[in-house]
């Protein structure tokens, strides 16, 4: 078996994860009325290229890329386009954003499709990035960086190892499971499709020892195709294994140092759901226009996944799972451990959407803080390995430059420290207020240099022009000194003469005498 | 304006009052034993240091317009209490108990801003003060119970501690016997080889003292429950015992006669409830793995120097709380190497 590596701290959750897998993965209902934010991944917005009042397709094109670091979004149903404007939007601040809203004709009629490329390995990978941007896919395991770019190795650097994440570490969460357990030849050849345009040496599929349905019908799908150089990595299930630099870590034994990514060193790591887009995109053409949602939480009667269009309004998703609203506390997105709360459940399903958990009062501590006693369990169980409660006590005292010092942008706010926190002290919830502070300080600070920048440049004219004057008068000075020197002089050689004259006329008189 | 909540949306697995009531029951088997070998008296100090405790933390909060019910229900004055009722005679008058502990929750926990903000463990400062004022009444135990000589029963014990009355026919110096670490060094300082004095008094047991070791064990067992149940970490014990052991072992080894073995040192005075209760206390620990290991082993070292040069029987207190001075220095100078964080390239 290959080798594997362990990080420090990490949690053994209780993982909740059969709730919700009692039933195959469901087809959602097209809604009425699609919500397409233009922001739905990491980087620069999308920008529409299409009318209010214009009939789109499936599949269609309706936002443009904007710059390098972006994705397009694609109307996922068919219907016209009834309005381009703010909406409440999923985001950990509960802001609005803006969206393309497609009023739904309930016909799904599909748009012509990108031609299939099942000879993808005949395709330079450079187009075959392309395609998959213009597929509008981007990371499905919840942080939604634009794909394309993950498979550039950029320059002459040899990728030496890809990994499929399908740790899934946090609980509740089961799309990428069911996605392993329901669809393991898709996941093959997106995986295949990424290793071509990566050039990676080795592909490893990686997955906690918890899903052992997932872990047989992966294995199965490899020996059945006869892709037994793909390797299944089975780890330990112990929160956070999933996110990326643990997971590099627990496989490979690499740790990528805090300022480089993966890619630097050598590693691409992508999601389960990731590549069976791009299969899709690649092999069939379709774009990104839906993905597996896991409804689950004891406020959900009928908790499960679906596969849900992008831009669903929650609500109807949570509808159709049977959510009793009533008892329902919290509407999280993500998992319990580093989702963020929806405030307005009309808020559309993401490209980045992998879990609408709806909970009930019981699931949620209300204790109130108490101070901390230092007692270090945070340290424990910090996968960053960082001292927590000297970030606490920094981040609350607002002293950012202590704060940085102990490494505070290494925080992955996992949660891990709050959850065992003994005074129940939302920590991360500081990390995230000190982090913002020093981008905004950083921001001001950016702000200000600049403006120093004219008014230094703006002095310095002053000042040039200052010294130009003064040269200038200087100058004059010199001209007027002179000629009043020559003026001078003239005095001296009339006065020599005058006396000269004198003496000649004293000398005449003596002589005379 | 709807309260936005933060991650992580769970309930939480531990609190501080869990931990508080851990350490009280990891001291059962030690209460118990103490009953056993010597009296009542623990009872009686006990419940005057509880009584202290709660009275004193609960003037203290409303002083400082804190609420009265999550500090008071968090059992850290519970903790605080039990272990000066520990370090203290069980013979002995009410009013030390309780300026002990008064001292304790007033001066060195609520006036340097109550729990979670005090640099120095309060029990420990509460016995150090009283074992400065009154270091006769602190070091003098009655023996050991063994069930064939005198024993103070409940009632005589209640009625020294609270009106100094002595049982008839007996007088203080003879109820009371000082403690073998006492004794040991007294009479090594008259000439006697350690042979000689662990066989000439009859406090002194085979490895350390009658009664105390068993205490000690007791100790231990509490200790390892902690450690079990994940409220303390092994670092500070270790480090601490182990530095005692390699200490007493080096002296042991340069001169057995004048100085006792390893084991007298590790199993006796306050070693084991120092190493599981006192130095653990997190609020004034090191919080960094070899930063406990730093602290520990500097406790050992100071409680060593102190029990073979200084001035008093034993250095328990004395090490952690000049230990607690160390900590915000150890803590900065010793952090952890930071995932992605070179060994040379930080």
């Amino acid at each position: 078996m290959r080798k594997r590596w362990s990080f420090h701290g990490g949690l053994k959750l209780e993982g909740h994860k059969a709730i919700s897998m009692r039933e195959p993965i469901a087809t959602a209902d097209i809604p009425a009325q699609l919500i397409l934010p233009l922001q739905q991944h990491i980087g620069e917005a999308a920008y529409p290229i299409v009318d209010v009042g214009e009939r789109v397709l499936t599949g269609q094109i309706v936002a443009q890329a904007e710059g390098y670091v972006s994705a397009p979004v694609h109307a996922s149903s068919s219907g016209t386009v009834t309005a381009i404007e703010k909406r409440p939007v999923a985001h950990p601040s509960g802001m609005h954003g803006t969206c393309i809203v497609i009023e739904t004709d309930a016909k799904d009629e599909w748009c012509e499709l990108a031609p299939h490329q099942a000879d993808y390995k005949q395709m330079d990978p450079s187009a075959l990035r392309n395609l998959i941007r213009d597929a509008g896919i981007v990371g499905l395991g919840g942080a939604g960086f634009p794909t394309y770019i993950k498979l550039n190795p950029g320059g002459r650097r040899q990728i030496e190892t890809l990994i499929l994440n399908g740790a899934e570490c946090e609980p509740y969460i089961t799309c990428d499971a069911m996605t392993m357990q329901e669809s393991p030849r898709e996941i093959i050849e997106g995986l295949l499709i990424m290793r071509h345009a990566l050039q990676a040496r080795q592909c490893l599929i990686a997955i906690e020892d918890n899903k052992p349905a997932a872990i047989s019908a992966i294995s199965d799908a490899l020996t059945r195709q006869e892709k037994t150089f793909i390797d299944v990595v089975v780890i330990p299930t112990r929160y956070p294994a999933g996110s990326e630099k643990q997971l590099i870590k627990t496989v490979t034994g690499i740790e990528i140092p805090s300022n480089k990514l993966p890619l630097h060193c050598g590693v691409v790591v992508h999601n389960i759901g990731t590549a069976v887009a791009v299969s899709e995109a690649v092999l069939s053409g379709k774009p990104l226009i839906s993905r597996i949602v896991t409804v689950t939480g004891h406020a959900v009667a009928r908790p499960g996944n679906y596969r849900a269009r992008i831009g669903t309004p929650m609500h109807e998703l949570l509808r159709q799972a049977k959510v009793d609203t009533d008892t329902m506390a919290r509407l999280i997105m993500g998992g319990p451990m580093m989702g963020f709360e929806i405030l307005d459940n009309t808020s559309p399903v993401l490209k980045t959407s992998n879990c609408l958990l709806a909970t009930t009062r019981q699931d949620h501590d209300h204790s109130a803080a108490m101070p901390c006693i230092r007692c270090g369990e945070c340290t424990r169980v910090c996968p960053a390995n960082l001292l927590p409660q000297q970030l606490y006590w920094y981040a609350r005292a607002k002293d950012f430059d202590m704060s940085q010092r102990y490494n505070l942008f290494d925080c992955i706010e996992c949660g891990c420290c709050t959850y065992v926190c003994p005074s129940h002290i939302p920590l991360v919830h500081y990390y995230r207020f000190a982090k913002t502070e020093i981008w905004a300080q950083e921001r001001d600070k950016k702000k200000s240099d600049h403006a120093r920048q004219r008014h230094d440049y703006h002095q310095y004219r002053l000042e040039r022009k200052k010294l130009e004057d003064e040269e200038r008068r200087r100058k004059k000075k010199a001209l007027l000194k002179k000629t009043q020197e020559t003026d001078n002089k003239k005095d001296v050689i009339a006065a020599a003469l005058a006396r000269v004259e004198a003496k000649k006329a004293q000398q005449q008189q003596e002589t005379g005498e | 304006m709807t309260q936005i909540h933060t991650s992580p949306h769970t309930t939480f697995i531990n609190s501080v009052g869990r931990m508080m009531t851990l350490v009280v029951v990891a001291l059962i088997p030690a209460m118990l034993t103490y009953i056993w070998f010597f009296g009542w008296g623990i009872v009686i100090n006990s419940v005057i240091c509880i009584v202290t405790a709660y009275a004193t933390e609960a003037v203290m909060l409303r002083l400082r317009k804190r609420p009265l019910w999550p500090f008071l229900s968090d059992g850290s004055a519970l903790v605080t209490a039990l272990l000066i009722a520990f370090a203290l005679p069980p013979i002995i008058a009410w009013w030390i108990p309780l300026l002990a502990t008064a001292f304790a929750i007033i001066i060195a926990k609520h006036l340097y801003g109550g729990l979670g903000y005090n640099p120095f463990n309060p029990a420990m400062v509460g016995y150090a003060m009283l074992l400065i004022v009154f270091p006769k009444q602190m070091t003098a135990w009655i023996p050991a119970s063994t069930g064939t000589g005198w024993e103070i029963n409940f009632f005589d014990n209640l009625r020294y501690n609270l009106f100094g009355d002595l049982p008839a026919d007996t007088t203080y110096d003879m109820i009371t016997q000082a403690t073998p670490m006492d004794m040991l060094d007294i009479q090594v300082g008259l000439g006697k080889t350690v042979t000689q004095v662990e066989n000439s008094f009859a406090q002194f047991s085979q490895y350390f003292g009658v009664g105390w070791d068993w205490l000690s064990l007791m100790f231990l067992l509490g200790g390892l429950f902690l450690i079990y149940k994940r409220i303390i970490t092994w670092h500070i014990p270790v480090a601490m015992l182990g530095t005692i052991a390699v200490a007493s072992g080096i002296a042991y080894l340069y001169d057995s006669a004048s100085n006792p073995d390893p084991l007298f040192h590790v199993l006796g005075g306050a070693s084991m409830i120092g190493a599981f209760f006192i130095a653990t206390d997190p609020v004034t620990a090191s919080t960094t793995p070899i930063g406990r290991l730093i602290y520990g082993m500097g406790i050992g070292l100071i409680t060593y120097i102190i029990r073979a040069w200084g001035g008093y029987p034993d250095g328990v207190a004395f090490g952690v709380l000049i230990m607690n001075m160390a900590v915000p220095t150890i803590d900065y100078y010793t952090q952890p190497r930071v995932f992605g964080h070179g060994r040379d390239n930080d």
